[in-house]
């Protein structure tokens, strides 16, 4: 045994000096990015990676962040790092960081500047814990937007709404017109979305800033709020006989003209293009539901864990300085049609919609996203009562007021 | 027997003892160890990674103040005691059919047995399909002409029956099996002697053949518990545990604790309980079995 276990030493000893000799390391890197567009625009990261001499081994996990998540923690707790690996924006690698597993890249942000290019400046600080800096911010993703169908607008004989409180009146007649007036995919985070959506735009930031960065449990019974709760009632009944699972599948209801519109993050405008429709003329968006245009500042990091190998340490150097470089930067973003993270990189905006998003963003007119606030579990808790409230039309919008409440009391 | 009579007792049967060392330190090391490591930390505010901040009852406080879980703990019984019921019921009589003698039995007992080897992950996903109003049993029954709906899985209030359908449709077929084999141990002479006393077919079932059963019913009850209990994945590839929280159950609740929402106190806490549940219906159980054949 002890002889087979020397052999096998001297193996990787060979191998890992075979490895520096090529100067070349691999790093595999873990993330979610697996739909079409997604795989298309990583793949813009890992070519900058690879010129710079060294290799990206791609670890893409399927399934969606929720999915991804619990695999890649249990490989970093289990002392099995990979080299780099995605989370979102904010709080999910809290306690990652701080029992040590994360690489601290405070002199190469130091040395790039990165607290100057980033914008808003607010993901910068989602990396920083203690001011040390550990991940880098490569897009952004808003959730705050209303897609309209100007065909099912036509067919019922109203015109396109340009706020919630027009699409809200409008929606008995799309009713009789036969469609649904507000398309919502049946999996739960698309019913946060919505929720997300209406306390900045209908309540404003402030009563936002209150609940969900303050935690203000007063704040959660307020009026205000009562309002907002109110609106999640009328989208349970606008919402009614949508039928489908999937975003996408709802997204689709929008572009047939199934239904007068759907809420739902950037992303979705990628739906529209694919199916040859010109935002504007087919179709209208709705930053912030036409109320308060305001946008969340979501998206993707990438966190390094600690590696034993100096060798691999200066790789993921290399690796994060590649993803924050302007040329990557617009490459990566164009493709998978987010904005980018550093306020000094021009992005020729192919469509209307991203136009608008980009001068939000210049505008400052941003708030931070909600997994950078609350924590996961904080989330799956609101999540549940959001979902639950969705689909019981025998829970009153008081009553989850107060259980709403209740959930902002706890939360840390 | 003669106690005495055995000479050096720690060392008889040596080399049986030291093979089953590995599974004795695996039992005690890996199922009673986690278990209690496990209890432990339920009492801790534990969130991503574990640590020993104790956080008293808490995480129990939180437990039953969750609609979600008390939701999660009404499935499981509706689920348990009508699956229980009716997979051994509906297994019992396919058993006696097939024990009446007939022909192509091997091809019966395949076609029943069957769903038995699919995973869950497929149950669920065709059952899914099946109960989907636009295109399953509903839309078929509809172009016949029957204005009927069908849609459990979008109904709140009977989703659990729509899994409960599903569950039965896999795991019937195996108990079946298992109680076929009883059939089949039953000694022909019993049959013979109750033809002679003129009992009929249905009360010799009834009061003979079935309390003759009892090590296969035993072995079938045990069996079928265990995978009530640890039901999960049919939820999640059928449901997902919804609409809203309506199909939830207790293992997707501790799995979405300790993974998802990155609370492993909750998680724990929540497991706990399962834990508690089954030794409170076990421990009786186990007392009268075992502790009545001592006297």
């Amino acid at each position: 045994m002890a002889f087979r276990g020397q052999v096998t030493l001297l193996g990787l000893a060979g191998a890992t000096a075979l490895a520096t000799s090529a100067s070349a390391e691999s790093l595999e890197v873990t993330h979610w990015w697996t739909s079409g567009g997604e795989a298309a625009a990583v793949a813009h990261f890992a070519e900058a990676f690879r010129a710079t001499g060294n290799e990206w081994v791609d670890g893409a996990i399927a399934g969606s962040g929720s999915t991804a998540r619990p695999i890649i923690v249990s490989r970093l707790v289990g002392g099995d790092p990979m080299g780099a690996t995605q989370f979102n924006h904010g709080r999910q690698a809290e306690e990652l960081i701080e029992a040590g597993l994360f690489r601290d890249l405070s002199a190469l942000a130091e040395a790039e500047g990165w607290r100057d290019v980033v914008n808003p400046p607010s993901l910068i600080d989602a990396c920083t814990v203690d001011d040390r800096v550990y991940c880098v911010p490569v897009n952004i993703h808003s959730a705050q937007w209303l897609w309209l169908s100007d065909q099912a607008y036509a067919d019922a004989g109203v015109a396109v709404p340009t706020n919630w409180s027009e699409f809200v009146a409008a929606a008995p007649a799309l009713r009789d017109a036969g469609k649904v007036p507000l398309a919502l995919g049946g999996q739960p985070w698309q019913a946060m979305i919505v929720f997300e959506t209406l306390v900045p735009t209908l309540g404003g930031r402030d009563l936002y800033d209150a609940v969900y960065e303050t935690k203000d449990a007063d704040a959660a019974r307020s009026d205000e709020m009562a309002a907002i709760w109110q609106a999640m009632a009328d989208v349970r009944e606008m919402s009614r006989g949508t039928n489908v699972q999937d975003w996408n599948q709802a997204t689709n209801m929008v572009v047939t003209g199934a239904a007068g519109g759907q809420i739902m993050g950037d992303w979705a405008q990628g739906e529209f293009a694919t199916a040859g429709m010109t935002a504007g003329e087919a179709y209208h968006c709705l930053p912030g539901l036409g109320e308060n245009a305001v946008i969340s500042t979501g998206g993707d990091a990438f966190y390094f864990p600690v590696l034993d190998d100096d060798a691999k340490s200066e790789a993921q150097d290399a690796l994060a300085s590649v993803l924050i470089s302007p040329e990557a930067q617009v490459a990566f973003n164009l493709r998978k049609g987010s904005l980018p993270v550093r306020g000094d990189v021009d992005l020729e905006a192919t469509n209307a919609c991203m136009q608008k998003g980009l001068e939000i963003l210049a505008s400052g007119n941003t708030i931070r996203s909600t997994p950078e606030l609350i924590n996961e579990d904080t989330g799956t808790q609101i999540g549940d009562l959001v979902t639950q409230f969705m689909n019981e039309d025998a829970m009153t919008p008081e009553d989850a007021q107060e259980r709403f409440a209740v959930i902002i009391e706890d939360a840390e | 027997m003669d106690e005495t009579g055995r000479p050096r007792r720690p060392l008889r049967n040596l080399s049986a003892k030291l093979a089953m060392l590995p599974m004795i330190l695996t039992a005690l090391v890996v199922f009673v160890g986690g278990t209690l490591w496990t209890v432990v930390h339920s009492f801790t505010d534990s969130k991503l990674l574990p640590r020993l901040d104790w956080a008293g009852l808490e995480q129990y406080d939180r437990l039953w103040s969750s609609d979600r879980w008390l939701v999660s703990i009404e499935n499981l019984v509706i689920y348990g005691v009508l699956s229980l019921v009716f997979s051994f019921l509906i297994g019992f009589v396919l058993a006696a059919l097939l024990d009446q003698k007939i022909r192509f039995e091997d091809t019966f007992r395949t076609i029943f047995l069957y769903p038995f080897a699919l995973s869950f992950i497929v149950t669920g996903l065709v059952w899914q399909w099946l109960l989907n109003p636009d295109f399953g049993i509903q839309s078929v029954l509809r172009d016949w002409g029957w204005d009927v709906t069908v849609d459990p899985l979008y109904d709140p209030g009977i989703v659990i029956y729509g899994v409960l359908v599903a569950g039965l449709w896999q795991g019937t077929g195996f108990v079946m099996c298992l109680m076929l084999a009883g059939l089949r141990g039953i000694d022909e002479d019993i049959w013979k002697a109750a033809r002679v006393d003129g009992i009929p077919k249905w009360k010799t079932y009834l009061f003979v053949v079935l309390p003759m059963m009892r090590p296969v019913m035993v072995t079938a009850l045990v069996i079928v518990t265990a995978g009530i209990v640890k039901l999960y994945d049919l939820i999640v590839a059928q449901t997902g545990g919804g609409p809203g929280i309506a199909s939830e159950v207790p293992a997707k609740y501790v799995y979405d604790f300790m993974f998802r929402a990155q609370n492993l106190g909750q998680g724990f806490a929540a497991s706990t309980m399962m834990l508690v549940t089954v030794a409170i219906i076990l421990i009786p159980w186990a007392y009268l079995e075992f502790g009545g054949k001592r006297r």
